[in-house]
C-alpha cells in the first residue's frame, strides 16, 4: 500500500491531520538546504514536497517563480533533487514528494526519473500540468509504486472528479480557488460549498487542500473539512534569503500551523 | 500514411504524438467550453457568414495576390507571387484570428479579453476587436519588448487596452504567454484568452488554424485564376507558426511543396536563433508537446531574432507533426539574410515586408536556383514592416 497513505491513515486513527510543506529545492541556500529541509520535518511537516524548478512554472504565482529561477541559475535540476531526496530519507521516515512540471521530467526521461526516483526514497509525485487527459500518454504506465497525485479544482466537472478520485495515488490535492499558487483568497460559503460539493465526490482517497495557506488561521478554515493542507509561497516567502531570523520565523510558522493540524472538538 | 485521411488534430486534441493539453486542471473546463462552443460555431451557417462577412468589410479581404514581376526577373526562375497579408487592416495577418475569437467570446458570453504580445501585432490585432466590439481588454507584454515596440504599445492604448509590462523570465513574449495563462487561471469564470499563434493547449493550435486556413483559401481560388494550376512552392515564415499552417492548411494533400523558414538569428552555431524545428527536440511548452529550444536539464532556452514576431522557443504542435511527417520541409534564415530580403523587397516590388515575412522572401536565396522557368513560386507577405522601421534603420543606417 501507499506509503503516503498509510501514513495518513495512521495519522487520522490518532486524531491528527497532516501537514505537507513546499519547499523549491535548493532555496534559499543549495548548501544549507538539506538541513532546512530536516529542521521543517522537526518543526512538524508531515510531508515535504521538493520542487523541481522549471522556467516556465504555470501554475505558480510570483513567489515560486522566482524561487524557481533563483535555483535554476544555481544549477539546481533533477539529479540534485534526489541528492536530497535521498539524504533526507537517511534522516527521516516521514514522506518526500517531488513537484515539478513536465517537461524537465520528459527531458529526464519518464522511466528513469520514477525509477531514479524510487531509488533516492520519493513516494510521491506532483505534476500540476499533466492532468488526467494526458496520464496514459504521459506517464507510460508508471509502475514504480511512486504515488501519482493529481489535482483536482473548483472548475472540474463532477465526472473528472471521480475520475481523478480513481486515479489518484496517495491522496487527491484540492486546489482551494482559481489561480496561482500564493494568491489568496477568502474562503467564503461559496467557496467551502465547492470543497463540501467535491468532498462527497471522493470516495477513495483522503483530501490535502493547497493555494493560498498561508497561516495557521488558513489552516483553522480548512482542516475540518479535510485530510491535511499544503503549504508553500508562504513558507518560500518567510524563508527570504535564508538569514538565520528567518529561518527562525519560518520554522514557527511550520509548527503554528502544524498546532491547527488536529481533529477539532 | 495515408494523406487523403488528413484530419487532424484528433479527437484528443493531438497531432501524432504532439499537442495535446498540458494544462493545470483549473483550465480544462474552459478548453472543454471553448472547444464545444467553436463546434457549434463552426456548425452555425451564421456564424461563418458573420466572420467572412467581418473578414471582407472590416480586415479588407480578400488580400490580393501579387504577381512579382521585377523579383521573377531578379532571380530569372520560377515565377514568383505574393500573398498580400500586409494589405489586412492593422498590417498583419494576426486580425484573421483575432475577429474569429472575438465572435467566439461573444458566443461564450465572456466580456473580458486577454491576450500575449511579442511585437506587438497580435496585441494591436486583439485591441483593435475589442474596440470595435466594446469588451474590456488586457493585453501582456514583455517589459523588454515594450521598449523595442513603443509605438505598438501606445497604439493599443489609444485602442483602449491596458498593456501590461511582464517583468519575469526573458521579459520577452515566452513569458508574456506565461502571464496570460496565470491571469486566465485566476479569472477563468469572466475572461476570455485570444492566443496569437497556432500554439498553447488544445483546442487553440486548431481554432487559430481554421481561422487563419482563410488566407490559403483564397490563395488556391486565386492562383487557378491567374494561372489555372496549384503553384510548385508555397514558402512562409514560422514563429509560432500561425501565417504558415493558414498558408498551407488547404494545400497540406496536394502536390505542392510547403516551405517553412524559422528564424535563424546571429547563425544556427550562435545558440541565438529561434529555429525550433531544426534545432529543437521534443517537450511540452505552455500546453503542448512540440518541438523547443530547451536545456539538457529540461529548461527552456532565451532565444534571438531580429524579429520579435519570430522570438519564440516553441512552435505550434502541428509543425511539428508535420515536420516528422516530411509534409512541410523547414529552413531557417538569419537576422541578415532577412535584412537583405526587406531590402531586395521594397527596392524591386515597392512593398516593405515585416521582419518576420523578410525572413521566407530570404529563403527564396536557396529555393530559386532549384526552380525552373515553368514553374510558379508563392511567398505569404504575412505582415508589413512599417512597425520595424526602428530596428531597420539601426541596422541599415542611412544605407
Amino acid at each position: 500500500m501507499s506509503k503516503i497513505k498509510n501514513y495518513i491513515n495512521l495519522a487520522l486513527s490518532d486524531k491528527r491531520k497532516i501537514l505537507s510543506i513546499f519547499l523549491t529545492a535548493g532555496y534559499p541556500n543549495p548548501n544549507s538546504f538539506v538541513d532546512l529541509a530536516k529542521s521543517i520535518y522537526d518543526a512538524g511537516a508531515d510531508f515535504i514536497e521538493l520542487g523541481i524548478p522549471s522556467s516556465d512554472p504555470l501554475a505558480d504565482g510570483h513567489v515560486i517563480q522566482q524561487s524557481s529561477q533563483r535555483v535554476i541559475e544555481q544549477g539546481i535540476n533533477i539529479t540534485k533533487v534526489f541528492d536530497y531526496a535521498e539524504e533526507l530519507s537517511k534522516y527521516t521516515n516521514k514522506p518526500i514528494i517531488a513537484m515539478g512540471y513536465a517537461n524537465p521530467l520528459l527531458s529526464y526521461g519518464i522511466k528513469n526519473f520514477f525509477n531514479d526516483a524510487k531509488n533516492c526514497g520519493i513516494s510521491g509525485v506532483i505534476i500540476p500540468d499533466v492532468p488526467i487527459d494526458e496520464y496514459d500518454n504521459f506517464y507510460e504506465n508508471n509502475n514504480s509504486g511512486i504515488d501519482i497525485i493529481l489535482l483536482t479544482t473548483p472548475t472540474s466537472t463532477d465526472k473528472r472528479i471521480i475520475e481523478i478520485d480513481n486515479k489518484s495515488e496517495g491522496f487527491v490535492y484540492y486546489v482551494s480557488m482559481t489561480g496561482t499558487t500564493g494568491n489568496h483568497q477568502n474562503f467564503d460559503e461559496k467557496s467551502l460549498n465547492t470543497l463540501l460539493k467535491t468532498k462527497s465526490l471522493i470516495t477513495k482517497n483522503h483530501i490535502l487542500v493547497g493555494f493560498g495557506i498561508s497561516n495557521p488561521g488558513d489552516v483553522q478554515k480548512f482542516i475540518p473539512h479535510v485530510a491535511g493542507v499544503i503549504s508553500g509561497s508562504a513558507i518560500i516567502k518567510s524563508l527570504g534569503n535564508g538569514t538565520a531570523e528567518e529561518i527562525d520565523r519560518t520554522l514557527k510558522l511550520v509548527s503554528d500551523m502544524k498546532a491547527e493540524c488536529k481533529e477539532q472538538l | 500514411m495515408n494523406m487523403n485521411l488528413y484530419n487532424l488534430p484528433d479527437e484528443t486534441g493531438h497531432f501524432g504524438k504532439y499537442g495535446g493539453k498540458f494544462v493545470p486542471e483549473t483550465l480544462i473546463a474552459p478548453l472543454e467550453e471553448l472547444e464545444e462552443i467553436y463546434k457549434d460555431a463552426m456548425n452555425d451557417e451564421s456564424f461563418v457568414k458573420n466572420f467572412i462577412h467581418l473578414c471582407k468589410t472590416y480586415t479588407g479581404r480578400p488580400t490580393p495576390l501579387t504577381f512579382a514581376d521585377r523579383l521573377t526577373s531578379h532571380f530569372g526562375k520560377a515565377k514568383i507571387y505574393l500573398k498580400r497579408e500586409d494589405l489586412c487592416h492593422t498590417g498583419a495577418h494576426k486580425i484573421n484570428n483575432a475577429i474569429g475569437q472575438i465572435l467566439l467570446a461573444n458566443k461564450l458570453g465572456k466580456k473580458r479579453i486577454i491576450a500575449e504580445t511579442g511585437a506587438g501585432q497580435h496585441g494591436v490585432a486583439v485591441a483593435t476587436v475589442c474596440a470595435k466590439f466594446g469588451l474590456s481588454c488586457s493585453i501582456y507584454m514583455g517589459e523588454l519588448d515594450i521598449k523595442r515596440q513603443s509605438l505598438n504599445v501606445f497604439r493599443m492604448k489609444l485602442l483602449g487596452a491596458e498593456v501590461i509590462a511582464v517583468k519575469s523570465g526573458s521579459k520577452t513574449l515566452k513569458d508574456a504567454t506565461n502571464e496570460a495563462i496565470r491571469d486566465w487561471v485566476t479569472n477563468v469564470n469572466t475572461t476570455h484568452y485570444i492566443i496569437g499563434s497556432v500554439v498553447g493547449p488544445h483546442p487553440y493550435p486548431m481554432i487559430v488554424r481554421d481561422f487563419q486556413s482563410i488566407i490559403g483559401m483564397e490563395l488556391k481560388e486565386q492562383i487557378i485564376e491567374a494561372e489555372n494550376r496549384l503553384p510548385d512552392y508555397i514558402v512562409a515564415s514560422v514563429g509560432g507558426g500561425s501565417n504558415a499552417i493558414g498558408t498551407f492548411y488547404p494545400f497540406i494533400k496536394s502536390e505542392t511543396k510547403l516551405i517553412g523558414v524559422e528564424a535563424g538569428g546571429y547563425g544556427l552555431q550562435s545558440d541565438k536563433h529561434c529555429a525550433t524545428l531544426t534545432l529543437g527536440t521534443e517537450g511540452i511548452f505552455q500546453g503542448m508537446r512540440t518541438y523547443l529550444l530547451q536545456t539538457d536539464g529540461g529548461q527552456v532556452k532565451e532565444v534571438h531574432s531580429i524579429s520579435a514576431g519570430l522570438d519564440y522557443p516553441g512552435v505550434g504542435p502541428e509543425h511539428s507533426f508535420l515536420k516528422d511527417n516530411n509534409l512541410v520541409e523547414y529552413y531557417s534564415a538569419t537576422d541578415d539574410e532577412a535584412l537583405e530580403a526587406t531590402s531586395l523587397l521594397t527596392k524591386l516590388e515597392g512593398i516593405l515586408p515585416a521582419l518576420e515575412s523578410a525572413h521566407a522572401i530570404a529563403h527564396l536565396n536557396k529555393l530559386m536556383p532549384l526552380t525552373n522557368l515553368d514553374q510558379i513560386v508563392v511567398v505569404n507577405i504575412s505582415g508589413r514592416g512599417d512597425k520595424d522601421l526602428n530596428t531597420i534603420i539601426s541596422k541599415l543606417g542611412g544605407d
